[in-house]
């Protein structure tokens, strides 16, 4: 068992730029990052364009990789490890890993971004990594000149469709709906797309195959009437879920999911825990929106620890 | 690091191979692939000279990734005596790694 003043879990954005924060305020947090999801979303895409400071882009796994450094530099410690349980008592959360490393922390910072939603479907498991993908810029590659679909209506649906053109022969996006939800301009985008057809008010009830995805069913959400759709790869992109399940029951969460915090705070519904980044934010879900939180929540968690008397600091190495 | 195959020697490397012999299909700009690797090194280490553990580059070596269907990567190929005997497709913790391997590193 080992003692901390601040446990950080997850190494998105948010968790980096928390141990950023609080590794200069000399508090020397723990990074519990995660094993192999280390990084966190960004590393399963290419080109961030949008994070400001790189007039030319940025690669996501090259991003991320520069935050830990950072995050390092002054004093971060990073263990590539999963949290197995956390049990929130004041003063003395308890954490235990799937390695089987036991700490204690005074203050906790939750970052543990969010996780694609499935479809539900039977086979969709069996055949994920066999056909269904929720990764376009991962697993797009292996597509070439295959007639594909993306599941979805929303602008991650729409960028994955007219993204997986590149390698495709031809993709149906198919949607619930009978207009797609994405922005205007990425819609445009998708219109002028010779490859892209749209399939909307439709949705997938059944995929097929055995041992690699032979085609789907798709039923009309106007009149019931099915058909079949002969595809090789389907890319699930219908949304994704706060990860919440090593603290839902002890924390307060929204009806959505979502980790509720005070106002502008980031401060949870139990003393000393701290929230982070997509975890809680069910709008805006950003790279930057959630480095700008793990910073809120740094300095929420400084104050607390400061505001305790020595005594009451769970640690021997203030 | 594990050793890597190629298109050309894949056949003599792992389908003719004595043991079993785990493929690590890969490719530069997959994050998760980055992640996985270094577990699959250690788990090979740990077990030296149970299983023999080697990596494919996709990008590079389209043909063989082709022939076994591969649509999503890191995946980990166990092949025995020329034949497909085990796939786990997408990252894993290294304890999750380890209990499905446990048949060729136990
Ligand atoms: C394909 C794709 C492309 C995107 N492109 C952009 C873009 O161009 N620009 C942009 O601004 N945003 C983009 N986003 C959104 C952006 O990635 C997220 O908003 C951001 O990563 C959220 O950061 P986070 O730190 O809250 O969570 P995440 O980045 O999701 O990180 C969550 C972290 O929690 C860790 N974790 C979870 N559970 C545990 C556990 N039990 N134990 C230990 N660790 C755990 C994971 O290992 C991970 O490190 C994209 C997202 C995706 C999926």
């Amino acid at each position: 068992m080992t003692d901390k003043q601040l446990v950080i879990i997850g190494s998105g954005p948010a968790g980096y730029t928390a141990a950023i924060y609080a590794a200069r305020a000399g508090l020397v947090p723990l990074v519990i990052a995660g094993s192999v999801t280390a990084g966190g979303d960004l590393m399963t895409t290419t080109e961030v364009e949008n994070f400001p400071g790189f007039p030319e882009g940025v690669q996501g796994p090259e991003l991320m990789e520069s935050m830990r450094a950072q995050a390092e530099r002054f004093g971060a410690e990073v263990l590539y490890d999963d949290v197995e349980t956390l049990h929130i008592e004041p003063r003395r959360h308890r954490i235990t890993t799937a390695l089987g490393a036991e700490y204690t922390a005074t203050a906790v910072i939750l970052a543990t971004g969010s996780a694609y939603r499935e479809l539900g479907l039977a086979e969709e498991k069996n055949l994920s990594g066999r056909g269904v993908s929720w990764c376009a810029t991962c697993d797009g590659f292996f597509f070439k000149d295959q007639e594909i679909a993306v599941v979805g209506g929303g602008d991650s649906a729409v960028e994955e469709a007219t993204f997986l053109t590149r390698f495709a022969k031809k993709v149906s996006l198919i949607h619930r709906r009978g207009e797609l939800r994405a922005s205007k301009a990425m819609r445009q985008r998708a219109e002028a797309d010779p490859k892209l057809e749209f399939v909307l008010d439709s949705e997938v009830t059944a995929i097929h195959g055995a041992d690699k995805l032979e085609g789907l069913t798709i039923a009309s959400t106007a009149d019931g009437q099915t058909r079949e759709l002969p595809v090789t790869g389907l890319f699930v992109a219908i949304g994704s879920d706060p990860r919440t399940a090593l603290f839902a029951g002890q924390l307060d969460l929204r009806p959505d999911g979502y980790l509720v915090v005070e106002g502008r705070s980031s401060r949870t519904s139990a003393e000393g825990v701290f929230g982070a980044g997509d975890v809680i934010d069910p709008v805006y879900r950003q790279a930057i929106t959630a480095a700008g939180s793990g910073c809120v929540a740094a300095t929420d968690a400084e104050h607390y620890l400061s505001e305790l008397s020595d005594s009451e600091l769970n640690t021997k190495e203030k | 690091m594990s050793q890597e195959v190629t298109d050309a020697d894949f056949k003599q490397q792992v389908l003719e191979a004595d043991g079993p012999v785990l493929v690590d299909f890969w490719a530069p700009w997959c994050g998760p692939c980055r992640m996985v690797s270094p577990i699959v090194d250690e788990i090979a280490q740990e077990h030296a000279g149970k299983l023999k553990v080697v990596k494919l580059n996709t990008d590079d070596n389209m043909q063989t990734a082709a022939q076994y269907g591969i649509t999503s990567i890191p995946a980990l190929y166990v092949f025995d005596k020329g034949e497909v005997a085990k796939t786990i497709i997408g990252a894993r913790p290294k304890p999750a790694l380890e209990k499905e391997l446990a048949d060729y590193i136990g």
